[in-house]
């Protein structure tokens, strides 16, 4: 048994160690909004945080995130309220088939706890997830509005 | 009539052009559909097939069209909620059940092999019968960007049947003539502006009200809500992670499937050994599949490493098992030097000229075959039961999932249920029936437990239904007319697999019928004073089908890269050939036009930059794009920014349109930059983003997108016309950063 933080509940699960955390997410604990993309760390649909940081779950050993926090896209919201990079996103209608968003969300998030105002090369480095839909300019747009939303100023 | 015959006789008749033939059809039917038949609750009243209200004021709209991204909730909800005069916050969408009246009718007349601008008895009388057999035949089908073409008059229809059911319903409830009430902000209300009633208070006052034929519609002039960018209704689930895709489906009991297909096209499995002799915790059947084998158990990531090392398959090889690129290549030159056209078209007269001054442009173009690579890897979920079967997947086509479903479970269709999902990502490859195959093979042999198959991506790739490799060499005659060249003539020959052909093959078992995949023959819209067409249909075993654009994706890089190379040819500005070719269509004109000056065509860019411009019509839409292109080593290539220009006739929603136009460019971008599937033994030889890349923020260009009113009323599609220029204008623009003029997909320097 093996004992693990996500979105604030503890949960021991029976898993095997190597298992991908991305898996343990999706099969054990039924927290679905972290997304299957790629197997190999290339497309980031699959990104949450652990302690803070983005990972690529899909290649993330359960193992390693014992005794850390996990959190998702569903536990992105706190007390009813919409984060401010999902608020971005929603006054940029960023989504079209939506797979890939929780995966930039997060790493979204991630980017601007480190760097509060991105320039557009920080942006790039930063996310490198594949959108299929090719949303990008979109979510340049929301990025930098979100960074001006935390930041209180454009 | 079963599904299959139905198609086999659209197979029929597009195949072999049988007009003449008397079929008999049924009175197309009303599209409008029964109050009775939109999944009604108890606080709910239907008013028509497409609209319910409920007691909490809301209108719920009958979106029977897969969500891919291409916003057609949004959309389809738009044209129900204007003419009904709803407010936008009170509108619900909601997948209807199986019906014909949710028939997409529209693809079938898109279907057609004949060129969009060709009219004439011959195909007037097609477009006629294709239109009585859609209505006849009830395929429901998202693809060829035709929901909001077919949906424009029925839905709206229904929204106004609908205002006006509710106004006499309010009429007898308040016992106020009718022509006192007017629906205003989603609420009845009199002429003098008191309310009358919420929608939500006439739940119970329509019953009984008799049916009356149609209202007129609005005029453009009336609109308040079409071609206003409204926010979609999908926003909200999509940056929560409630969004159920696919993958997302959780039915208690759910199993999860990890299939390996044959490793060569065409083949199967025929046995496998345990290398344990047993079967390990947590994993409950090896199941031969249609193609493959899959492996169901408690876990999907477990699942996938015990096909990975613990079971040895027997394969059935296919037909083809040592197929390669190269030995394809050599096979499409013969073809296109020696092969027998499967159609030919002429257009002009032939000028004979005396001259001995005339010269022969020649190029030939080549374009490989391309995974689509949705980002939600294939996956189709399945349950048998006693009663039938039930599917939840994210597809393209309820109607061909239900008939493969029935097919493999042995089941008549009425048995079979399909649920569609959001769609991580269509392009196409989720028309196909593959999943749903499998998935229901699995769940046959664990009855009552659903069964969820999902495929790796290195399965995607290579187990896809590709955009075809092609082959075309354009021929250009001109002539010396004093120390002018002039254009006489140009003909083209093109080979290429028939995505037309192969898909009711595959998917309902008609018999092939060669036939050219209808876009990719579709006429340059350019004056040319003669133009001669042959194309080749190659044979093959690599399974070909819809990729975004479908034909017109190679083909708009053949004919607009050619375009460029004749206006060096005849020392003229590519921008300026294209306007004198474009007599007579004024609408291209336009489109061509504002995006070259939108890009600022003609201004100075700095040394090894060039701008390039491509224009195609495609699914009823006029796009034309200039990509501004910097190539500062000579070797690596960086699209800086794109400038497009769209005339799709009435815009629904311009928010959207624009984001189909952006996603359009990047979709094609990431083919022209990095897109290449290759062969070799039979078998292909990418497999993860790491090899079949695609566009990242990094590589995305600044774009601009401009919306032509040209005041044209027919409407076009959006979600692929955004994609078909996107290449030539980078290869075009390639060259006049750098004088090399690439003509093989995807764009490298190193082939220049």
């Amino acid at each position: 048994m093996i004992s693990l933080s996500v979105n604030g509940q503890v949960h021991e699960i029976d898993v095997e160690p190597d298992k991908p955390l991305l898996w343990v997410l999706r099969e054990d604990l039924n927290v679905v909004g972290p997304k299957f993309g790629c197997g190999v760390s290339a497309c980031g649909a699959c990104t949450v945080h652990v302690e803070r940081s983005a990972v690529r779950s899909c290649s993330f050993a359960v193992a390693d995130a014992v005794g850390k926090t996990v959190v998702t896209i569903e536990g992105l919201s706190q007390d009813g309220q919409l984060h401010a990079v999902q608020r971005a996103w929603i006054e940029n209608q960023v989504p079209q088939c939506g797979y890939c968003q929780p995966g930039f969300i997060m790493a979204t998030v991630a980017l601007l706890r480190e760097n509060p105002k991105p320039s557009d090369t920080d942006i790039d480095d930063a996310l490198s997830n594949i959108c299929r839909c090719g949303t990008y300019s979109a979510i340049r747009r929301a990025v930098h509005r979100a960074a001006a939303i935390l930041g209180g100023a454009p | 009539m079963s599904l299959g015959r139905r198609l086999a006789i659209i197979g029929g008749f597009v195949g072999a052009g049988v007009l003449g033939v008397g079929f008999w059809f049924a009175r197309e039917r009303d599209r409008l559909g029964d109050r009775r038949l939109f999944n009604l609750k108890p606080d709910e009243a239907g008013l028509n097939g497409w609209v319910k209200i409920g007691r909490d004021d809301s209108v719920t709209v009958a979106i029977p069209r897969a969500e891919m991204g291409q916003g057609v909730q949004t959309a389809l909800a738009m044209l129900v909620a204007e003419e009904l005069d709803a407010r936008w916050d009170q509108i619900r969408v909601e997948e209807p059940p199986e019906s014909v009246v949710y028939r997409n009718v529209d693809i079938l007349i898109d279907s057609l092999p004949f060129s969009p601008e060709e009219s004439g008895s011959v195909v007037e009388a097609a477009h006629w019968i294709a239109g009585k057999l859609g209505g006849v035949l009830g395929v429901n089908a998202t693809g060829g960007s035709t929901s909001v073409r077919d949906a424009w008059l029925p839905m709206r229809t229904a929204g106004a049947v609908a205002r006006d059911l509710l106004l006499r319903a309010a009429s007898r409830k308040a016992g106020l003539p009718v022509t006192d009430l007017a629906i205003v902000d989603g609420e009845v209300r009199k002429r003098d502006g008191a309310k009358v009633a919420t929608f939500g208070a006439l739940v119970d006052s329509v019953e009984g009200l008799a049916e009356r034929p149609p209202p007129p519609l609005k005029k453009p002039a009336e609109f308040k809500l079409i071609g206003k960018p409204l926010p979609r209704l999908d926003i909200l689930a999509k940056v929560t992670g409630r969004a159920t895709f696919g993958i997302d489906v959780r039915q208690p009991g759910l199993l999860y499937a990890a299939v390996r297909n044959s490793p060569t096209f065409g083949g199967e499995a025929l046995g496998f050994t345990l290398k344990q002799g047993k079967l390990p915790k947590g994993i409950e059947k090896v199941v031969i599949v249609p193609g493959g084998i899959a492996a169901v158990g408690t876990s999907w990531w477990k699942a996938e490493r015990f096909l990975d090392e613990g079971v040895e398959v027997k394969w059935q090889p296919g037909p083809a098992p040592g197929l390669d690129t190269p030995g394809l290549w050599k096979r499409y030159e013969d073809l296109l030097e020696n092969g027998e056209p499967a159609l030919t078209r002429t257009l002009g007269t032939v000028v004979t000229t005396t001259s001995d001054r005339q010269q022969t442009l020649t190029a030939a173009y080549r374009a490989p075959y391309l995974a689509h690579t949705t980002l939600e890897p294939m996956n189709c979920t399945a349950r048998v039961g006693p009663t039938g079967v039930e599917v939840w997947m994210p597809n393209q086509s309820p109607t061909l999932m239900r008939l493969a479903a029935a097919r493999t479970a042995g089941v008549p269709q009425d048995r079979v249920s399909v649920h569609t999902t959001f769609l991580g990502g269509g392009f196409g490859r989720r028309a196909e029936v593959d999943l749903v195959r499998q998935a229901v093979s699995c769940a046959l042999v664990l009855p009552e437990r659903p069964v969820q198959v999902l495929w790796s991506r290195e399965e995607d790739i290579r187990h896809d239904c590709y955009r075809p490799m092609a082959l075309a060499r354009w021929r250009a005659v001109l002539e010396m007319a004093g120390d002018k060249p002039k254009l006489v003539s140009v003909a083209k020959r093109q080979v290429a697999q028939s995505p037309s052909e192969q898909f009711p093959v595959r998917t309902v078992g008609l018999p092939a019928q060669k036939q050219p995949e209808g876009n990719a023959v579709e006429n340059p819209p350019y004056a040319f004073p003669h133009y001669q067409l042959d194309a080749m249909v190659a044979d093959g075993v690599v399974p070909v089908g819809f990729w975004r654009s479908v034909g017109h994706s190679h083909t708009a890089f053949f004919d607009e890269s050619f375009i460029d190379e004749l206006a060096s040819a005849l020392k003229k500005d590519p921008f300026d050939l294209r306007r004198d070719l474009l007599v007579g269509r004024p609408r291209h004109l336009k489109v061509l036009e504002t995006a070259a000056r939108e890009a600022g065509w003609g201004t100075p860019l700095p040394p090894g930059s060039g701008r390039g411009i491509a224009l195609r019509a495609s699914f009823g839409s006029i796009v034309a794009q200039v990509a501004e292109v910097s190539v500062p080593d000579g070797r690596s290539i960086a699209v800086k920014r794109v400038t497009c220009a769209i005339d799709c006739g009435p815009v629904v929603n311009p928010a959207i349109v624009r984001a189909q136009m952006e996603s359009g460019i990047i979709y094609g971008l990431s083919a022209a930059l990095f897109g290449e599937i290759t062969l070799t033994n039979g078998r292909v030889e990418q497999g993860n983003f790491p090899d079949y890349d695609a566009v990242r923020l990094a590589e995305a260009p600044v774009m601009a997108v401009h919306l032509v009113d040209s005041g044209a009323t027919d409407i076009g599609g959006v979600g692929e016309p955004g994609t078909p220029p996107i290449a030539p204008a980078v290869a075009n623009a390639i060259f006049a950063a750098t004088g090399k003029r690439l003509r093989s997909l995807p764009l490298r320097m190193a082939d220049g």
